[in-house]
């Protein structure tokens, strides 16, 4: 018999019906919500393609079981911005051209808002502890950190004014 | 007489092979080349738009689909530019000059009276009303470029050299499906293989009811010979029974590299094909004999995504999706193995995550082919499993570069030795080498020939392995190891790692000998005007100071190429400290690229390879126990955010000379110079990558 999970995906409702409750909440999103911004890379927590905020929080969702996230709010990339209307981060990662594939930074970003919603002015060591959690192979680290700091002062007069 | 045609035009000399016209006021440009991540296509599409005078937006690049697009092989060895820019650049060209002419028959005018600007034909000036899309009726490209036409002059070029933001980053930061990954197709199913262990293993036992029970959901397992795979609509259900199949299927005749086949002096051992280069060997009466041995251990691409590939048989066709570097080679490889028609097989490019070589991704295409040929009518969708990446990806050989130097009253090298012990670097489906899956079909192709990437295509483990200094007499031996434990490929730069870190380190040796600076000994046997310059002005970046105190725990070091020896010029300071383990700094880095088409993708290259390299350098090395133990981001980590140097770079603009390759310019340079920095840094020389820190300690006890 499927069972069926209530919860948020970017601020909207969703009711999930699944015959294995454990399915990673990554596949929920990819697979039954047909949002493919959260990217597999490893299944195992450790690479950081996969962060989504869940009630805020960071989290690699690769493994995460369906039946844990039920009433819970999930944001992932998708919910920061649009090419309308870009998150201040994705506007400084265009603007910096911060990143190579790409694959890596739909992770990047939610670890990004994550800690500016946290600390609105990271220093250079914060952001890069922040993103310890995420890998990014292509070497596009500094351009990233660079990203975050401008995006981090965008908000900051965002907020000011 | 017109001038030769660029190989890549040469080789498809067609003009609708590049370029298309398919309705008002668009552009359908044709390469061969893939995006990997590294920009190419936005290079491409700023080539476009200044040999046909239009604006990028106008531009649509289509590239890597066996149906349409050119054949160039593989999109690897920094050559996208240097070679398929200028093939382009050549097409266009000639398509500009064709549309003019018609333009010119039109109008009853002559050719040079007219000028187009974004796609609209001008006479002195005044628009005619006359367009690209209004001739392009009349306008035949199914002829041959013939090379008559010239590409614009440097001066008249503005969108290249122009910085440009992606074209593909949009996309991926908004979190849109662009990745193969990210690939539906109606009644698509999902699969994963449980791998052949290795060549020869056969298939003992299946645990089908054990599969089935992890998979917690509906699963099939198909089977073709040796070659078993797992099936369902649920990739939660198909993904669980294929981690657990690894140990619920047993294998006979498996063979796993041991712990002793890991280290680079296993190599020393084994059979090989010897390979002399260059100068025949001289007399080393009356000179001083230097010898030094550097080493370095198999590494990954570790890409940051596992590989996929999709497939679909049906009415006879194959059609397949992948991220692989070349279409076309895929294509033939799958012909051959499926026993296809070529005609029968499209090949589509897919983007998938960087892979900085040839990772996993063919052979997952090829997984995909051979359960769709089993499943006709049903699009297939192979992903691999992280484990399944790191342990099956092909990789690169560990390699042992021994050079030997006869030196002169001064100390300078007057004949120079680079013995290297390296399995192949090229086992692509193009070369010869085998698609994974097709190992376990029943009737698995012969082991490929011993074989490694000719010098004419820059060499695999020979790659700079000769030194670009002023040195009377050089040779190279290498020593072609051919019963590597893995299977062995292309990852970024080739040999050119551990030559340049070899010789660049010895140079800093013999400049230490001789009581010399290390820029000042490199500029005294270097009389390449482009090679000076990238190194004096790395120094001059990094406020070189000559002969600053060595073993202070603090270190500075330089490491100087030419990638391929004709490639890009590249030299990279590197400032870091070691304790226990090593803290870099800060990299400098000074690069001539000749002309560059997006100077701020090229940096952006640039950056990722000093990283990638400080990584390798730093951490990676894959293990071997009993089989690949390293088979995770635990067990294979890489550079973190909190790890990586300030790094800044500068670009000598040299734009009056040709493009030069530069993507993978940076990894030989910045391994040279992390090494000489830490040998500066400690006042003891560490000869064998990666830089752990087992190996500083012994460096510092025997010191």
């Amino acid at each position: 018999m499927p069972k069926t999970f209530d919860f948020s995906v970017n601020g909207k409702a969703v009711s999930v019906s699944l015959d294995d409750e454990d399915t990673p909440l990554l596949d929920v999103l990819r697979n039954e919500l047909g949002l493919m911004g959260t990217r597999f890379g490893c299944g195992l927590e450790q690479c950081g393609c996969c962060m989504v905020l869940i009630d805020g929080a960071p989290e690699k969702c690769c493994t995460k079981p369906a039946w844990s996230i039920a009433g819970k709010q999930i944001v992932t990339v998708e919910g920061l911005g649009s090419a309308a209307h870009p998150h201040p981060l994705q506007q400084a990662f265009l603007d910096d051209q911060a990143g190579q594939c790409g694959y890596c930074l739909s992770g990047i970003l939610i670890s990004a808002k994550a800690l500016l919603d946290k600390n609105p002015k990271p220093s250079r060591t914060e952001i890069a502890q922040a993103l310890d959690g995420n890998i990014c192979r292509c070497g596009s680290h500094n351009r990233i950190m660079r990203a975050v700091e401008k995006a981090a002062a965008v908000m900051r007069a965002g907020a000011a004014r | 007489m017109n001038a030769p045609l660029p190989g890549p035009l040469n080789d498809n000399p067609n003009l609708d092979r590049w370029v298309a016209f398919p309705s008002a006021g668009k552009v359908t440009v044709l390469t061969g080349r893939v995006e990997l991540g590294q920009g190419v296509l936005t290079a491409m599409a700023q080539i476009a738009a200044d040999e046909l005078d239009l604006a990028m937006e106008r531009l649509t690049i289509r590239s890597g689909d066996t149906e349409k697009a050119p054949n160039e092989g593989y999109t690897a060895g920094s050559q996208s530019i240097q070679f398929g820019g200028v093939a382009l650049r050549q097409a266009l060209a000639e398509v500009r000059a064709l549309f003019l002419d018609q333009a010119a028959k039109v109008l009853a005018c002559k050719a040079s009276e007219l000028s187009i600007r974004d796609g609209s034909i001008y006479r002195n000036g005044k628009s005619t009303g006359q367009d690209y899309w209004t001739l392009a009726c009349a306008v035949d490209l199914a002829i041959k470029a013939t090379g008559a036409a010239t590409r614009k002059p440097v001066s008249d070029l503005k969108t290249i050299g122009a910085n440009s933001a992606r074209l593909d980053l949009p996309a991926k930061v908004f979190g849109q499906s662009v990745f193969i990954h990210d690939m539906k197709i109606d009644g698509m199913v999902h699969a994963r293989v449980v791998r052949q262990p290795n060549r020869g293993a056969t298939i003992n036992s299946v645990d089908e009811n054990a599969i089935r029970r992890a998979a917690k959901g509906p699963v099939e397992v198909v089977r073709h010979g040796n070659f078993l795979a797992i099936l369902g609509d649920s990739e939660t259900a198909v993904e669980a029974a294929g981690a657990a199949a690894v140990n619920h299927v047993t294998w006979q005749n498996v063979g796993a590299p041991t712990a002793t086949q890991q280290e680079p002096n296993w190599l020393l051992q084994r059979p090989a094909v010897d390979r002399p280069f260059g100068a025949d060997p001289v007399d080393p009466k009356g000179r001083e004999r230097f010898e030094r041995t550097y080493t370095r251990g198999y590494l990954a691409h570790a890409s940051i995504s596992p590989s996929c590939g999709l497939a679909l048989y049906k009415d006879g066709q194959l059609t397949v999706w992948t991220h692989c570097q070349g279409v076309y080679p895929l294509h033939a490889s799958l012909a051959k193995i499926l026993k296809l028609e070529p005609s029968s097989i499209v090949v589509h490019h897919v983007q998938g995550s960087g892979c900085y070589g040839h990772n996993g991704a063919d052979d997952a295409a090829a997984d995909a082919a051979i359960i769709a040929m089993q499943k006709p009518g049903q699009p297939i969708r192979v992903r691999w499993r992280r484990e399944e990446e790191f342990i099956y990806e092909p990789k690169t050989p560990a390699m042992i570069v021994k050079v030997r130097a006869l030196l002169d009253e001064s100390g300078k090298p007057t004949d120079w030795t680079q013995e290297i012990w390296s399995p192949t670097h090229n086992q692509r489906p193009g070369a010869g080498g085998n698609l994974l899956g097709a190992l376990a079909l029943p009737d698995p192709p012969p082991e490929p020939p011993p074989n490694d990437v000719p010098e004419a295509n820059g060499g695999g483990a020979t790659r700079n392995g000769d030194p670009l200094y002023n040195i009377p007499t050089k040779r190279m031996l290498h020593h072609l190891v051919t019963e590597a434990p893995v299977r062995t490929s292309a990852l970024r730069g080739l040999g050119a790692t551990s030559n340049v870190f070899a010789l660049e380190c010895c140079i800093d040796e013999l400049a230490e000998h001789a009581g010399q600076d290390p820029v000042q000994y490199r500029l005294s046997i270097t009389s390449d005007p482009r090679a000076r310059a990238v190194i004096a002005k790395v120094a001059a970046m990094a406020k070189w100071t000559a002969s600053a105190a060595g073993g202070t725990g603090r270190g500075r070091g330089i490491g100087f190429a030419r990638y391929k020896n004709r490639a890009a010029y590249s030299a990279v300071v590197v400032e870091l400290s070691v304790d226990e383990v090593i803290t870099l700094h800060h990299v400098w880095c000074a690069t001539d690229a000749g002309l560059v088409i997006n100077p701020d993708g090229v940096i952006n290259q640039l950056e990722g390879g000093i990283i990638q390299a400080a990584s390798w350098v730093l951490k990676e090395q894959v293990r071997f126990d009993n089989g690949v133990v390293s088979f995770d981001w635990e067990t294979y980590p890489v550079l973190k955010f909190s790890e990586v140097p300030q790094i800044n770079i500068e670009l000598i603009n040299t734009k009056d000379e040709v493009p030069l390759g530069a993507g993978e310019v940076t990894g030989g340079p910045t391994a040279a110079a992390i090494g000489n920095a830490v040998s500066h840094a400690l006042g003891a020389r560490i000869r064998e990558m990666p830089l752990t820190r087992e190996r500083i300690m012994a460096a510092l006890l025997k010191e």
